[in-house]
This record gives C-alpha cells, structure tokens and sequence, in this order.
C-alpha cells in the first residue's frame, strides 16, 4: 500500500507480509508486521498534535524505520477552539523500506476532535482507520463545523474502521489521582493517544519518558500527569479488545552507521555552523523572526559554545545588515528569512554583490505573494533569489532536497559564499523546515575544510612600484577578490556601492569599466565550480533508454523519485534528474535537456525553474506548477509522469498498456 | 511559553576604545596619515570639509592602530567621508550604516567604529537603525550631520527641516514636523548625546573626545552647512554677536548660561519638569539648572534640548548625556565567551560530532 512500495499492492490497509496475524507477547492481542503506515495526528491547534506526532516520530526513528513526517498548522497560533481554521496535523510515514515522502494519504487518521474529522477526512481512503475521541463529538462541537448529526453515529463513516473511544474522560480518570483540574487533565489527552498509538505501533516508549521527565522537570505535577496518562493510553490498548490486531513495522535497511531523526531546520542551523567550524571563521547569523524560518534562529541561538553569534535584528534589512558587517569584520556573516524578508534585503544582498564579500541568505520559502501563507509551503522566490535585487546582480544559488540535506546543503552555500566572496541564497521551503527523516550523522573531521585565505598582505604595486593593496584584484582561477579584514595592517582600503575601477577598487563611473566589472562579476558567479548534472536513466535491458526526464529542484525531490520509482515499478522507462545549484545550473544540464524527446518539471510555483531553463537552453520544458501550499504527492506526480510517457509522438502504447492496465487497479490508483 | 529573566553580570565603566590595540609606546600618528589620497569632492564651502579636517586631526589623539579604525557611513553628502578618511571604510546603503556596523562592532571588539551619516540617512531612511543603536548601545560613535536638507538629491527638505521650508518638493511650503534629533536620541535611550558645531572646531574636537571615550553608542548630531541647498541655515550661530546670545555651552557641573555680556541670561527648571531661559537678573529666586550630564534620569537632558527649535533662538551644544550602561555587544560576546568556557574552549570536530547528534541515536550495523 505504500507509494514508496516497489510493486503496487493490495489496496488494504495496513498491507500484510507475513500472512495471518499471529500471537505474540506482551499481551493478547494478534501482531501484524506490516511493510509500512501513514499515519495522521489531528487536533486543535492546542491540542499538542505537533508534540504528539514528534514523539511518535522519534519513537519510530529509533526503532530504525525509514520515516518522512508533514506538519500542517495554521498560521493563527490558537484559532477559535474547536473550528475548520484551528485544525492542526501532523502526518508520518514509517516503514521497512526507503521512504521518499510523508505519504499521499493516511491509512490511520486520529481525530481528536470534529473539526479534525472534518478537515482531515477526504484525504482518508476507504477502509482506512479512524481513531476519534467520542468525549469532543458533543453537540456544541460538531455544530462549530457544520456537522447536525455526529458522523460517529449516523453511518456516513460504514467505509472506514472507526474506533470511537472517550479518550478525554479515559485520561481525566487516569489523573483523578494527580490533584489536577479537570481542566488540566484533559490536557493530557494527547499523551494517551500516543500511548495508545504506541501500543499499536508497537514503538518503545523510553524515549518519551525520558522526553517528559525532563520537559516537565521543573513542574513535577505535570510531568507525573503526562507520564501517567502516556502510560494509561499504552495500558489502554494492552487491555481493550478494540483492536484485532496491532501492527509492526521492521527497520528499514539502512547503510551501516549512527543515526538521528531531524529537521530540515535543526539540519541546516548544524550545516552552518559545521561549515564555519571547518572555514575557522566565527558565525554571526542577524535575523529577525518570521515564519518558517525563526527555528533556523532559535538552533544558532543555542550554539554560542560553538563560536555562533546571534543578533535578532530590529527588522529583515537589519538582519542582513549585520551579517554583512560581521563578514567585512572577516566572520561568517548569514542570515535567515523567508520571501517577504528576502524582499526587504534585496538592496543589502546587492551591496554585498558589489563588495563581493561572503554572505549567505537562507530563504525557508512559504506561499506568497505578500503575507501569504505564512506556515504553508511553495518555491515561488526562486526568481525572487535569482533576480531580486536592482542592476546586473548575478550571485549563487543553492537549494536543499530533503530535510537532511538541508544540512549538505548549507555546507555547500557556505563553501561558495566564502571561497568566491559572493552572497549565497540557500532555498529550504516551509516542508523541509518543519519536516523530518532519518540522518546518517557524518563525521565533521571528515567533512571538507573551507579556506578562508583572508589577505594578510600587499598583492601587487602601486604607481610608484612599491608594494600595495589592491582590493578588487582577482584570483585568476575563481576571479574572488581578496577578503582583507579590519585590523590587517597595511590593507586599509575603502569599499562600498558605488562602482569599483577594476582591481583598485576606487570609485569609478567609466562606461567601459562599468560594463567590464558587470562581466566579471557575471563570470564569476558563471564559473562556480559545482559537480556535474548527474541524470538517473537505468538503461532497459533491451539496451533503450528513457525518452523522458523527470527534472526537479529542492523540496520535490521525495515525491519525484517516488513516482519515477513507482512509474519505473510499472514498466515505464523514465529518467530524473535534480538540481541543488539553480546558479549557476550544473554542467551538463543543457545537453541532458536536449537529449529526451520531453522533459518534465514539476515545481511548487507557476513554473519559474521552467521559465529560466527555456530561456537558457531553448528547451521546451513542460511545467507542471502548483501551488496548493503542500507538497506534491507521489501519486500526482505519476500521474504526470504517465501522461508525460503517454504523450509522446510516437508513443508505444501497446507496450505501456499491460503496466497501466495494472494501475487501475493498483492502490496509487485508488487512493486519488 | 512564559519568558525569564536572566541577571546578567555587569561590567564595569570601560573605555569605547578599550579593546583596541594602541601605537606602541613613543609612535605617534599625523593627520596626515588618516588623509587618503582619494579627492575630495564635496561642494566648496561645503561645512563637511570642517569636519572632516577636524576628525582627521582628531584621529591620532585616540593613540589607536590606525587598521583597527573603521568608518562606515550611509548614503548622502556626508557619507562620502570614509573614502577620505585613509583607515578601514564601508560606504555601504541608505540608512543601513548602524546595522552594518552594529554587525561589526559585535562581531570584533578591536576595533574603534565610526559611523558617518546625514538628517536624511539617519533620521528619514534609517531611521530604525539609528533608534535601535542607541535603544541596544552598541559601541560605536554615529556622527549625524544635520543640514536640514537633502543635498545629493538636490534639495528636497528633510526630516530636520523646518515647517513651511520651500524646497523643490515643497514649493508650498513643508507640512512636515521635524525631528529634534537629541531629543530623539534621549527618548531612544542613548547612553551619550551631543551636538556640536561644523564651524567650531574646538567644540567639536571637544566632543569627539568625549564620544569616543564613551562605551556604548554616542550620538553626536553636528550643525553642518549645505552651501548649495540650504545655506546660511546655521549662520546665526556663526556671527559672533548671534552666537553669544543664542549658544547654550553646556559643561557639566556648571551653571547653564548664556547671553551677550551685557544681556546674560539662565535656564532655570520651569514648572512641570521643564526648564526656561530668563534673565540672569531675574532669576532670584529660580533653581538655576547645573548641568549633570551622567544623570541617571534624561529628563533634564531632554528638557535642555528643548530648548532648541527652528528659530534657533537658544541652541544648547556640548554634551547632554553620557551615562554608563552595558554595551550590548559587550553582552553578547560575554554569552559566548562564557558558554565556550563553560565547555572548555574552543569546538572540537569531536564536539560538533556530539552537538550533531543530539541525544536520541541509533546504530545501523
């Protein structure tokens, strides 16, 4: 049943391996090992379904599953109790396989309340399960979302496996011991679901109580009721003859190594100050809060052990401000935002291309325009970053592709940033922010070093032939100025705005020279050396290949390589391909382009990857842009790939159609 | 989530310089050493070039390292001053100047920062920055020269100009109140505030001194002339006879008067916390206001600095406050240094290793 699955299975859920459920200790109740779950927390926004879903998750990591989780939540921080706007979720896949994506849709939806339902509920194929709280399905609530009759009880749910369980009361009477309000009580009802859930799942719960006692160590009242209600959730499920069965999902098989589960956040704060460990150079991130992108402040401000400065900023432009004072200072000067902010340092970001000094931009992307969809995903600031700033303005780009490789990612802006003396926009998107998966931790002594080669002395002559500084002289390989640093004795010299004469750097408003430093800082940014387009196109072993490529960028890497898997599964022959540098694009790109009858590319924008693709290469690259806010699902995007194969000239339909009339029946199929 | 309050250790009143290396013993700098080759190009008669001979003469006092000198101005006239002055400059974006250099002097506590910029700059564009800097006390000196007018756009009024002022993109007359900018300092909570005079090159060395010493942000807002666009606007401040009866010299611990020797006059505290100038010979039986510039409390700070107003008819100068408070790039390293010795030092690979994993791991074999 799951997407990521190599061939289509049965459309039950969960999918059965090992035939018939069999007994097992502890307790009575059958176990089922299962391939895989996806499973959906659903609640108010105070619910605590954010913490729920990252303890289960944490639980499912250290039980070594491949795992992918989605936070939803809305931008109110506490919207009306009870409504549609409160709802918040928080979905996981987990499984004994690769997993590429969250997962299209849920096979277990809890449903902390009608809202949750109701909101959540289209995206729950038949036969899926629904775990609800009976106690919140009181009249007052289903009225709040427009339901007259409780679903629970009116039959509109006979599809689904509903389990209809007072979880609310269920945790009060755990707690009537604990001396704690009602009120309070109920607040735990989140930690016996994921009691509960964890006795399905079979997870361990040592990390959770570990994870309680020492959130709650100062308010031991509440840490006692956390921890009790948890564990009266687990006791709850041992003891009910509800279930049939509970489940277990195996580890997945991972390359040997130590693991954590992880933030595209957490990841790409620990990128940046790995990488500036290993450039020597202090970071100073200045920033200033916004949604998604205040979590990558919140790590650095922790790390001050590790060298991190953090300045939260009066405003965006003075984030960046600071983050380019500190590099001319000769630290590793960042900052973070997302689009709105990006907007508001567009004039700095263009000063920093002048003085070709490092500088990197991370922009955790949501949906725009304006004030948008703040807590909402979308990668519609690539041309925002590419070309967002007054004047000839080229600088890099770098996107991440996972959660994890937000950290790779970060490196690598770093890298650019400080070797070609250039501002860096690093793209993460409000889906890496906040998503999570399993990471192979690298060693840092292994990691690349990053030189800093701070100018220490004269680099050429002055008029008179004696020794001097000569601030835009370039290094001929990379055409990177030198970085010479306040308190350099000898090196004073003066940058700023205006244009620069070629190599002294003086101010200078000469036509030619105007045109010659526009072309070199163009080809500078050209010449970054990055690694070549790698195009993954299994050959057929009748020797063919594919005739269409799947090309992405960022974010939509999992949902791609889940289709492109799940197309291959069905005979079709597709090739993909991923960009992390959209400036400059990688060797190679424009000949794989032209090499396929028909490129495909789905991006969460209205096709701005595609615009600048056709223009460079004259490229008839299809794009298939959306932006809902939330990632693309697997099954969509195979349905792109399908139509993609389906659509070319001379297509074979007789060869494709075996695969495709499997599809109709497969589980990809019935899930839409 | 409920917020706490940490104590933070305080340090002592220190120098602004303190941390910076010095010449070695018996060196000493020139003027003409901090005078870059560059040509200057402001207007003549320009009142910057005032300043900027006097900064430059006044640099080598400091006995500082010329390379742990940098100036970092906005954009306008004035910021055109780093390329002149021969040590480390930024001539960076409208309005920015603070921010770049609140980055900077966080960042390197070596180095002495300067921070050039205009009326327009620093109280239109950049407003924000400014008001923060001081709001943080960064250790930084901003010189703001005040000339009441846009002079690189070519003439529009600015946020210091005067209502009814007929500029180009007023040519009815300016609706606009203005900003007094020492007042605006004291309300953003400077720890030091001057004004000064392009034309007074004692005075304004005078101040320089002060600021610079000072730990934290000085503010010092300087009377400058735009021959081009709004001149003569301080010259009642300029011909001797206006200048006796209209400057206010504020010296700490003295008495604050003023006036023509045969016209002298006093500001004494006024009902409802303000203060007023009124003949010496009538103030019998007034409190005569002795200025204390380090008062903990801006009020009288703030009071004296309205006495100024676009007549100019009582103009204070000198220096209104200079309070000792943390410097907040003083906190914000002592964090990390604290959090660093705490750990013993310098990060190891080993200990970014361990920061990366955190606390829940699993073994793949």
């Amino acid at each position: 049943m799951r997407l990521e699955s190599p061939t289509p299975d049965a459309p039950t859920a969960p999918r059965v391996e090992d035939g018939a459920p069999a007994p097992s200790a502890p307790g009575s109740t059958p176990v089922q090992k299962v391939a895989g779950v996806v499973i959906r927390f659903a609640g108010d926004s105070g619910d605590g379904m954010q913490l729920t879903g990252d303890r289960f998750t944490a639980e499912t990591a250290s039980l070594g599953n491949a795992l992918a989780t989605l936070p939803n939540f809305p931008a109110e921080i506490r919207a009306p109790q009870g409504t549609l706007p409160g709802v918040s979720s928080f979905q996981l896949q987990f499984a004994d396989h690769v997993v590429l994506t969250p997962g299209d849709a849920p096979d277990v939806l809890v449903a902390m309340n009608p809202a949750a339902l109701r909101a959540n509920i289209a995206d729950l194929p038949r036969g899926g399960v629904i775990i609800a709280d009976a106690d919140e399905f009181t009249k007052r609530s289903l009225q709040k979302v427009g339901y007259t009759v409780s679903p629970l009880e009116d039959g509109s749910l006979e599809s689904y496996q509903v389990h209809a369980l007072p979880l609310t009361s269920m945790t009060v009477e755990a707690l009537k011991d604990s001396g704690l309000s009602r009120k309070d009580s109920e607040r735990a009802k989140n930690m016996f679901a994921l009691g509960m859930l964890s006795w399905l799942y079979d997870r361990p719960t040592e990390a959770t109580e570990r994870f309680l006692e020492t959130k709650f160590a100062k308010k031991p009242q509440i840490r006692d009721a956390n921890l009790t209600a948890f564990r009266a959730g687990w006791a709850f499920g041992e003891t009910t003859e509800g279930f049939a069965v509970r489940y277990q999902v195996a580890p997945a098989e991972h390359p040997a190594g130590t693991y954590r589960n992880i933030t595209g956040s957490t990841a790409l704060a620990y990128g940046l100050a790995t990488a500036a460990h290993k450039a020597g150079l202090p970071l100073v991130l200045g920033s200033y809060p916004i949604t998604p992108a205040s979590d990558i402040l919140h790590a650095l401000s922790g790390m001050k052990r590790f060298g991190v400065t953090t300045l939260q900023a009066e405003d965006e432009i003075a984030g960046v401000g600071i983050a380019l004072g500190a590099s001319f200072g000769g630290s590793l000067g960042v900052t973070t935002t997302s689009g709105p902010g990006l907007a508001l340092k567009a004039e700095t970001i263009g000063l920093a291309v002048m003085l070709e000094l490092p500088l990197v931009v991370v922009d955790v992307q949501r949906g725009g325009p304006s004030t948008g969809l703040p807590t909402k995903t979308e990668q519609a600031d690539l041309l925002q970053a590419m070309y967002g700033r007054n004047g000839e303005s080229p600088l890099p780009v770098v996107a991440a592709s996972s959660p994890t490789d937000c950290f790779t990612a970060a490196m690598e802006a770093v890298r650019i940033a400080v070797t070609y003396r250039t501002p860096v926009i690093l793209l993460s998107d409000g889906y890496l922010a906040n998503g999570s998966e399993p990471w192979a931790l690298p060693s840092v002594a292994d990691l690349p070093a990053i030189d800093p080669a701070q100018a220490t002395g004269p680099n050429g002559a002055g008029d008179d032939g004696r020794p001097a500084f000569r601030p835009y002289l370039r290094d001929p390989e990379t055409l990177a100025r030198p970085w010479a640093v306040p308190g350099t004795p000898g090196l004073e010299h003066r940058i700023g705005g205006l244009e620069k004469a070629d190599v002294t750097g003086e101010i200078s408003y000469e036509p030619e020279n105007h045109e010659r430093m526009t072309g070199l800082r163009q080809a500078k940014v050209d010449g970054v050396a990055v690694p070549p387009l790698e195009v993954d196109d299994p050959v057929a072993p009748d020797g063919t290949r594919a005739r269409v490529l799947v090309l992405g960028w960022g974010s939509t890497y999992g949902p791609i390589a889940a289709a492109v898997r799940d197309a291959r599964a069905e005979g079709l022959q597709v090739a993909r391909a991923h960009l992390r540098h959209l400036n400059p694009f990688p060797p190679g790109l424009g000949d794989a382009l032209r090499s396929y009858d028909r490129v495909v590319l789905p991006e969460m924008n209205g096709g701005q990857l595609a615009l600048l693709l056709r223009a460079r290469y004259l490229v008839d690259v299809q794009s298939h842009g959306r932006v809902r806010g939330r990632p693309f699902s697997a099954g969509e995007l195979l349905d792109v790939v399908r139509d993609a194969v389906a659509a070319l000239p001379d297509h074979d339909s007789a060869a494709a159609s075996p695969a495709a009339g499997a599809v109709a029946e497969s589980p990809q199929e019935a899930r839409r | 989530m409920s917020t706490t309050t940490t104590p933070l250790g305080l340090p002592g009143v220190r120098s602004g310089t303190e941390d910076v290396p010095r010449l070695p013993e018996g060196t000493t700098l020139s003027k003409k050493d901090f005078t870059a080759a560059n040509e200057v190009r402001w207007c003549p008669g320009c009142g910057d070039y005032a300043v900027l001979a006097a900064v430059q003469g006044f640099m080598p006092e400091l006995g500082l390292r010329k390379e742990n000198i940098v100036c970092i101005s906005g954009i306008g006239c004035s910021s055109r001053f780093p390329y002149y002055l021969d040590t480390y400059g930024m001539h960076s974006i409208h309005g920015r100047a603070p921010a770049i250099a609140t980055g900077l002097a966080a960042s390197r506590p070596d180095l002495s920062v300067w921070v050039v910029t205009g009326d327009g700059d620093a109280l239109s564009i950049g407003g924000n920055h400014l008001v923060h800097a001081m709001r943080r006390n960064v250790n930084m000196t901003i010189l703001l020269f005040n000339n009441r007018i846009y002079g690189l756009t070519k003439g529009q009024y600015s946020p210091t100009s005067e209502v009814g002022k007929v500029t180009k993109s007023t040519p009815a007359g300016s609706v606009d109140a203005p900003f007094n900018p020492v007042s605006l300092a004291l309300g953003a909570e400077a720890t030091f505030v001057a004004r000064t005079l392009d034309s007074d090159r004692k005075h304004l060395t005078s101040v320089l001194r002060a600021a610079a010493e000072h730990r934290g942000t000085s503010l010092v807002e300087i009377y400058q002339n735009c021959p081009i666009f709004n001149d003569g606007a301080f010259d009642v401040l300029k011909d001797r006879d206006e200048t006796q009866a209209r400057l206010v010299r504020l010296e700490d611990g003295q008495e604050v008067r003023f006036g023509r020797e045969d016209d002298q006059k006093v500001v004494v505290t006024a009902p409802g916390g303000g203060v007023e100038v009124v003949p010496a010979a009538d103030a019998a039986g007034r409190e005569v206001v002795v200025h204390d510039a380090a008062a903990a409390d801006p009020t009288r700070a703030f009071a004296l600095s309205r006495l100024d107003g676009p007549s100019m008819a009582h103009v204070p100068v000198g220096v209104f406050r200079a309070v000792a408070r943390p410097t907040y790039d003083d906190l914000v390293r002592d964090q990390v240094d604290s959090a660093r010795a705490e750990a013993g030092g310098a990060a190891s690979d080993a200990d970014l290793d361990a920061l990366i994993a955190g606390g829940d791991t699993w073994v793949v074999r």
